[in-house]
């Protein structure tokens, strides 16, 4: 068994914090500088051209992003052969967070009660944390800060199996359409098909962990992702909603077996402000 | 071109503002945001209200994250306006604001509103709030310091970039 200590997990988390929210996710600056090229109407790149100067001045100057720091999704993989000294592991990532968000200036967005207190719990925790057993003796946390207003335009659905790929496809372009320029755009957007009611949620949101022009391996779910990609940004709703060519920068789909009764899908939105960093312990 | 315009907002001021015009905005704002919203309704409706003059002046729907020593501000861009739409048309006819800034869709009792008492609906860019901290000269929490990032900050704002997405005739941009 490797040791770790909850302590180096801890110190690991709050570094992770503070560079994920000063940096986009490798590909998104190149998606900017295409999409300034693409772009036809001087609203449409001069909107473009202040999220470049905003991911330069963010580096340059240690400053958000974006003001939205989101709350805190980690996804874990956990190696058999590791065992946490000094404490659990999610509590290790709590107080990484906690630390992070309140050292680092970062804003607390997490609420205690989602309906009747709405209290700011001051350093945005709880994280919501997804772990997984791997086999090996390496710690891997994958930090993506999720912002309120790009999720808050995600939907799932529970189709009838006879929907088909038409339906699916009609679900997601509807998706993105009623979000016009709420979620940011362009946005990536995760897709999960399959799995069940919560099942597909996750796949959604996994999909959003992919590498920005990654495609699935599966060819008819890579067909998938092209032919979703190439109609979202023919929806025209373009950089903020104000109109353009450039409504996406990537979609990715992710599908998992689901019930002979079931044809669940997900769409999980980001926006352009698109952060993920990892880190392996 | 960049038409330049100060606040408290004119009505004149605001008439000369079409959809699809860029801005650029200096002068005292307000930020507010949900949390802020339901409790300027609750306290206009108790008839508590008292303290900010917010005749013509325009709301910025925004929860900073916190300044670092010695800055002004940190991350201030904008927040999606629909939500705070509930709210709006009542507290336009009691409060007398003019301008709004957020960003996104507004629903039509809003755009009716903006109609009824020539007033305007800015959109800042989304996802830009380090370079939007750029332009806020002055900050200061006034109002509801309790709800932290969702108090109202007095913000003095120099050239502040925006786009009129509704105008004052209550044509509309956003999709």
């Amino acid at each position: 068994m490797r040791e770790i200590n909850f302590d180096e997990i801890v110190s690991k988390i709050e570094s992770l914090c503070l560079s994920a929210n000063v940096s986009l996710a490798d590909g998104i600056t190149d998606c900017y500088h295409k999409a300034l090229e693409a772009e036809e109407t001087a609203m449409a790149k001069s909107i473009i051209a202040d999220c470049i100067e905003n991911q330069k001045i963010a580096f340059e100057e240690k400053v958000p992003l974006c003001q939205d720091t989101g709350l805190a999704v980690f996804f874990i993989k956990l190696g058999d052969e590791i065992k946490i000294k000094g404490g659990l592991l999610s509590d290790a990532v709590a107080k990484g967070v906690s630390l992070g968000y309140t050292k680092g200036f970062l804003r607390a967005s997490s609420l205690d009660d989602p309906l009747y207190d709405r209290k700011n719990t001051r350093d945005n925790t709880p994280p919501i944390i997804h772990t997984e057993t791997v086999s090996g003796d390496k710690l891997e946390i994958t930090f993506i800060p999720k912002g309120g207003g790009a999720e808050n335009m995600s939907a799932l659905k529970m189709m009838s199996p006879s929907a088909g790929e038409k339906g699916v496809i009609d679900f997601v372009v509807d998706t993105v359409k009623n979000a016009g320029g709420n979620p940011c755009p362009p946005v990536v957007i995760g897709v999960g098909i399959g799995s069940n009611f919560e099942g597909c949620a996750l796949l959604a949101k996994k999909a959003l962990l992919r590498e920005i022009g990654s495609r699935n391996p599966d060819p008819r779910y890579k067909a998938l992702e092209e032919k979703l990609l190439m109609l979202v940004n023919e929806t025209g709703i373009g950089p903020q909603g104000f109109g353009g060519k450039t409504t996406a920068f990537d979609l990715h789909v992710e599908y998992a077996p689901c019930h002979l009764a079931s044809l669940p899908v997900a769409v999980n939105i980001n926006c352009h402000i698109h952060r993920k960093q990892t880190v392996i312990i | 071109m960049i038409k330049k315009i100060s606040t408290p907002l004119s009505v004149e001021a605001v008439k000369s503002l079409k959809a699809g015009d860029i801005v650029h905005l200096s002068g005292v704002i307000y930020t507010a945001r949900d949390a802020a919203h339901k409790k300027l309704t609750e306290l206009v409706q108790s008839g508590s209200f008292a303290g900010i003059d917010f005749a013509g002046a325009v709301i910025y729907y925004c929860g900073p994250t916190p300044a670092k020593p010695g800055k002004v501000i940190g991350s201030a861009g904008p927040t999606t306006s629909g939500r705070m739409d509930a709210y709006v048309p009542y507290l336009m006819d009691k409060l007398g604001f003019l301008g709004m800034i957020g960003k996104g869709k507004r629903s039509q009792p809003v755009i009716e509103s903006i109609k009824k008492h020539t007033g305007v609906y800015f959109a800042a860019v989304g996802g830009a709030g380090a370079l939007i901290s750029k332009k806020i000269i002055k900050a200061e929490a006034v109002l509801f310091e309790e709800l932290g990032a969702e108090a109202v900050y007095k913000l003095e704002v120099l050239d502040f970039p925006l786009i009129v997405a509704i105008d004052s005739e209550g044509n509309d941009i956003c999709r």
